[in-house]
């Protein structure tokens, strides 16, 4: 019992009151929307009011507690932001690696305090700038990496061990990675020593994403070679961020991504144990989350809650992990790209300020915003300043950072974190009883809830039954002009021609050589790592890299559900 | 449209040289990557393939999404696959037609193989299997597709049976369940002899076993075009087929002018008030019709 | 057609166009993500489409679209109407109207438009 007998009988005494006046108001002036559209975003009713009576049945030590104790509801870290601040870490690539190097030094003296990467698609899909498919994509939505010369180009300047760097590269992880390691090595920092993500989990492209290469079975296996070796040499290295926020920007509800998101983390928990043999916690500290920052303000604090309670239990009950390092969900947050508008795109600034802010109440311990002009373009320097701004104002002047959890103990937060909660759950039992999130994705549940969510949600825009003020409502027939970044065509000719020297340059038997071990590698089932690191040191390109798991391992047919 | 009566009109005299093959099966029984596997198969042995892929049109809206081609899109640049998606386009019977024109006109294409995959629930559906030599019938354990559960002309018509998803729980269940019903049935169900095979196909996302297990298909399906060509059957389907078409061209002939004479005139609308108020019977009000049409006078 | 030419991989909005499109009544054809101009001309000469819907969010629209209008061509098929949405920035609308493309849709589009700009302009062929 949450409450003293006194408390909720008063409270049950006084409701009354209250209930009459609603009813008698409400027959003169009818609320301005019928019961169910005051919903979330995600369509999870809300009520009115929330009383004493929606939390009644918590207990205080098993379900909020301490920062920093068990389930974790109010944080992992007992001095919250005062101690440091979740980090600034904005996604940030553009056109080949020098230019996005100028951008990086550029966020950093702005006050940025972690590194982001955000590649171009031909790199995200493990092909080369010089490849037929890649014609017309290089650098357009991030820098282009072809091989370890672009990577140290790339992190020119950059304090590899003083710096924490976010990679989102998910089939292709492996290669760069490697770079990464392999750039470490050159400046003379060991592996001990370097800190960052990469994102890595496949699971969430067959979901979502669709950077797509082999089959599900060999991805999940490449992803426990990185959790492996990140385990036995590069221990500061978070090895997976498993991904919500791209199964949110596919259209999915809250609920459907905090819980795709966690089903994905155990099931990879459970790959990891089986495959490598290594106790829970040998990897479970590393283990990292990225969250979607959507629009709708509570429901956003109360997922992040719900998911810092989901995983504790996950790993300490069903896993029986031991070290409360494991417990914590530690998690990078991105607002929600799908939610910014092209029409009348300086309201956007104000969208993003609005979900950084949910993910600050709800505790996210790295943080990125995205820019005004999302939806039309790379973010231009003036954009790209605004949303950094954003997070030093919240940091800096909104006494967010202040307190920990200072939503805690509203009647509303925790009674939408129990039900969000209570709705995962669901979700992740139905996702055990289809035999795991593999087979769940091969029968196609996630896929067709995201596709079903997604026309939801469209129909409900265009019925104008959900606002987006400026698209559905508040309109305007001027058009705003606002900076626009071009990246010049002319880049991709000059990294192919790029690509094409450091072909001729290195030493072709070697490289070949490198690449060979790697197949064998591949094929016996060894970790692909090492092989992974001396391959790129011997400038073999994402693309070979990638081709040798294409050829072992198959490449992903899409069973095209929607 | 006259267009394509005349087309038809002109190709019909050099068809009849491509196998065909129907697929059918409940939705969700993963047709279209098996007939994507297929066209694997039989380009691997040089034959050139079309496929015609029909899909459900919504009676609500009167869209549809044509949604095989999709899983076959990756032959999209091999110019010997032709994949062709069509919609049911409503009850009145125009889908068998429209699929039997087709197939006709990728026979004179020059395709060796002509795939025709359909969801199988209804009796046009069954009509579209009338088109094709070799019927393959796709179940899938576990989503409903007990025996019992299926309608009876599906069953009757199937040649080979793909328990497909064949790794799933209920796969041997489901294979046993076929196989009572071929031992049960009288050696006179068989045509010309042939007992339907029974074939089990894993998990597409295996691409080594799967493309193994269809290559077992492509050799069953070629074995029972053999079969039909040794037991001369072919022509038994031909003249069913004919019979299809013809029965279908008549009826096209004559009853689509009535009806659109009827409409234009406004005589539809007067009839159907009548038979709303029980002024007239349907059977005496088309008697009447019939025998204006033949003396001239409608 | 719904296609998605490049390899740009963010298909919520033709998956979602494509169910909206079967509401209005059209009959749809997706291909999925992933594919090239060449098998989107390839599929959409197959289907005989009255309307080619081209989809890119990686910004890679301004070789890849007007690659499709000149393969429609070469292809004797560019009576096919072409129109695209995604990312694509103001400044880059006259190069795909110079490419063929008749009309451009942006992020925030209601469906009626384009289904008013669809049953208006454009006719089934045959």
């Amino acid at each position: 019992m949450y409450f003293a007998k006194e408390v909720l009988e008063q409270s049950s005494r006084l409701r009354q009151r209250w209930e009459d006046e609603v009813k008698k108001s409400v027959s003169k002036w009818a609320d301005q929307k019928p019961e169910a559209q005051w919903s979330t975003v995600s369509d999870l009713p809300i009520k009115r009011l929330y009383t004493p009576d929606d939390i009644k049945d918590m207990d205080f030590e098993r379900d909020i507690n301490y920062p920093g104790q068990y389930p974790y509801t109010r944080g992992n870290q007992v001095t919250g932001y005062r101690g440091k601040y979740w980090t600034f870490r904005m996604f940030s690539g553009m056109g080949d690696a020098a230019t996005t190097n100028e951008r990086w030094h550029m966020l950093l003296k702005e006050g940025q305090t972690g590194l982001s990467t955000a590649f171009d698609f031909p790199t995200l899909m493990g092909y080369d700038t010089d490849s037929p498919k890649a014609r017309g994509e290089c650098g357009k939505c991030g820098v282009a990496i072809d091989t370890l010369e672009d990577f140290l180009v790339l992190t020119k300047g950059i304090p590899l061990d003083k710096i924490t760097t976010s990679m989102t590269i998910n089939p292709p992880a492996t290669a760069l990675w490697a770079m990464y390691c392999a750039a470490a090595e050159i400046h003379g920092i060991p592996l001990s020593k370097i800190g960052g993500t990469i994102q890595n989990d496949m699971l969430k492209e067959f979901i979502a994403q669709k950077t797509l290469m082999c089959p599900p079975e060999p991805s999940v296996k490449l992803i426990s070679d990185t959790v492996e070796f990140g385990t036995q040499h590069v221990p500061k290295w978070n090895t997976i961020s498993i991904s919500g926020y791209h199964i949110r920007e596919a259209g999915a509800t809250a609920v459907q991504e905090l819980a795709f998101t966690l089903r994905d983390g155990m099931e990879y928990v459970e790959d990891v144990i089986r495959r490598k043999k290594l106790d829970v916690d040998a990897f479970g500290p590393r283990l990292s989350f990225f969250f979607n920052a959507h629009c709708d303000f509570f429901e956003e604090i109360c997922k992040m809650r719900a998911a810092r309670r989901i995983w504790a239990k996950a790993m300490k009950e069903r896993y029986k992990s031991k070290d409360e390092r494991s417990w914590w969900m530690r998690f990078h947050t991105q607002t929600a790209g799908c939610s910014l508008t092209a029409q009348q795109p300086y309201n956007n600034v104000v969208r993003t300020a609005t979900q950084a802010l949910s993910a600050v109440l709800g505790g996210t311990q790295s943080l990125h915003t995205n820019s005004l002009d999302e939806v039309w373009c790379l973010p231009s320097d003036f954009a790209v300043q605004i949303a950094l701004r954003t997070q030093q104002i919240i940091a800096e002047e909104t006494g967010a950072a202040t307190t920990i959890d200072p939503l805690a103990g509203s009647y509303f937060v925790e009674s939408l974190t129990n039900e969000m909660e209570k709705q995962a759950w669901e979700y992740i039992h139905k996702i055990d009883d289809l035999g795991g999130m593999v087979a769940a994705i091969e029968k196609g549940f996630p896929q067709l809830e995201i596709s079903d969510a997604a026309y939801k949600f469209q129909r409900q825009i265009d019925s104008a039954e959900r606002i987006m003020v400026g698209v559905n409502k508040y309109v305007s027939n001027e058009k705003e002009t606002i900076p626009f970044l071009e990246i010049d065509d002319k880049i991709e000719t000059e990294q192919i021609a790029r690509l094409q020297a450091v072909r001729r340059k290195r030493d072709g038997k070697a490289a070949m050589k490198c690449l060979g071990d790697l197949k064998a590698a591949c094929k016996k089932g060894d970790n692909v790592m090492p092989f992974c690191i001396e391959a790129v040191k011997a400038l073999c390109s994402v693309q070979e890299i990638c081709d040798v798991y294409r050829e072992v391992y198959g490449e992903y047919r899409d069973p095209g559900l929607y | 449209m006259p267009e394509a009566k005349l087309t038809i009109k002109h190709l019909f005299p050099l068809t009849g040289r491509a196998h065909v093959i129907g697929i059918t099966g409940s939705p969700g029984a993963g047709k279209s990557t098996l007939t994507d596997g297929l066209i694997d198969c039989f380009r691997k042995k040089g034959k050139t393939v079309g496929v015609l892929a029909v899909d459900p049109t919504s009676p609500f809206t009167g869209g549809a999404i044509l949604g095989d081609r999709i899983r076959m899109q990756r032959h999209a640049e091999d110019p010997g696959v032709f994949v062709r998606s069509l919609a049911t386009r409503g009850a009145l019977g125009g889908l068998a037609k429209a699929v039997g024109d087709a197939i006709h006109v990728m026979d004179v294409l020059g395709e060796d193989i002509i795939m025709v995959e359909t969801v199988g629930t209804g009796q046009q559906e069954v009509d579209i299997i009338n088109h094709s030599h070799t019927v393959l019938v796709v179940l899938v354990p576990g989503m409903g597709d007990e025996i019992q559960a299926i309608k009876a002309g599906i069953l009757e018509i199937a040649d080979i049976f793909i328990v497909n998803k064949a790794d799933r729980d209920g796969a041997s269940k489901l294979s046993r369940e076929l196989l009572a019903m071929l031992d049960m049935a009288p050696p006179s169900a068989f045509q010309g002899g042939w007992r339907p095979s029974i074939m089990k196909v894993e998990n597409a996302f295996q691409p080594e076993s799967f493309g193994k297990a269809l290559d077992d298909v492509t050799t069953k399906i070629e074995e029972h075009y053999k079969h039909l060509v040794d037991k001369d059957l072919i022509g038994t389907r031909m003249r069913r087929k004919a019979t299809v078409e013809l029965n279908e061209a008549i009826r096209a002939s004559i009853l689509e002018p009535v009806l659109l004479k009827l409409l234009a005139s406004g005589q539809m609308e007067g009839l159907i008030e009548k038979v709303m108020k029980k002024e007239i019977d349907p059977y005496t009000a088309a008697e009447d019709i019939a025998k204006r049409y033949l003396e001239g006078c409608l | 057609m719904v296609a998605k030419p490049g390899l740009d991989g963010h298909d919520r909005g033709a998956r979602v166009l494509a169910r909206c499109f079967r509401d209005a009544g059209y009959e749809v054809i997706y291909t999925g993500c992933h594919q090239t101009p060449e098998q989107i001309v390839s599929a959409a000469v197959q289907e005989d489409v009255d309307l080619l819907g081209l989809s890119c969010l990686s910004g890679a629209h301004r070789y890849l679209y007007p690659a499709v209008t000149k393969l429609l061509k070469d292809k004797g098929a560019d009576d096919i109407m072409v129109i695209g949405g995604g990312i694509i920035p103001e400044q880059d609308f006259q190069l795909m109207y110079d490419a063929g493309l008749k009309a451009i849709f942006v992020p925030g589009t209601k469906l009626e438009t384009i289904v008013t700009w669809i049953n208006t302009n454009v006719k089934p062929r045959a």
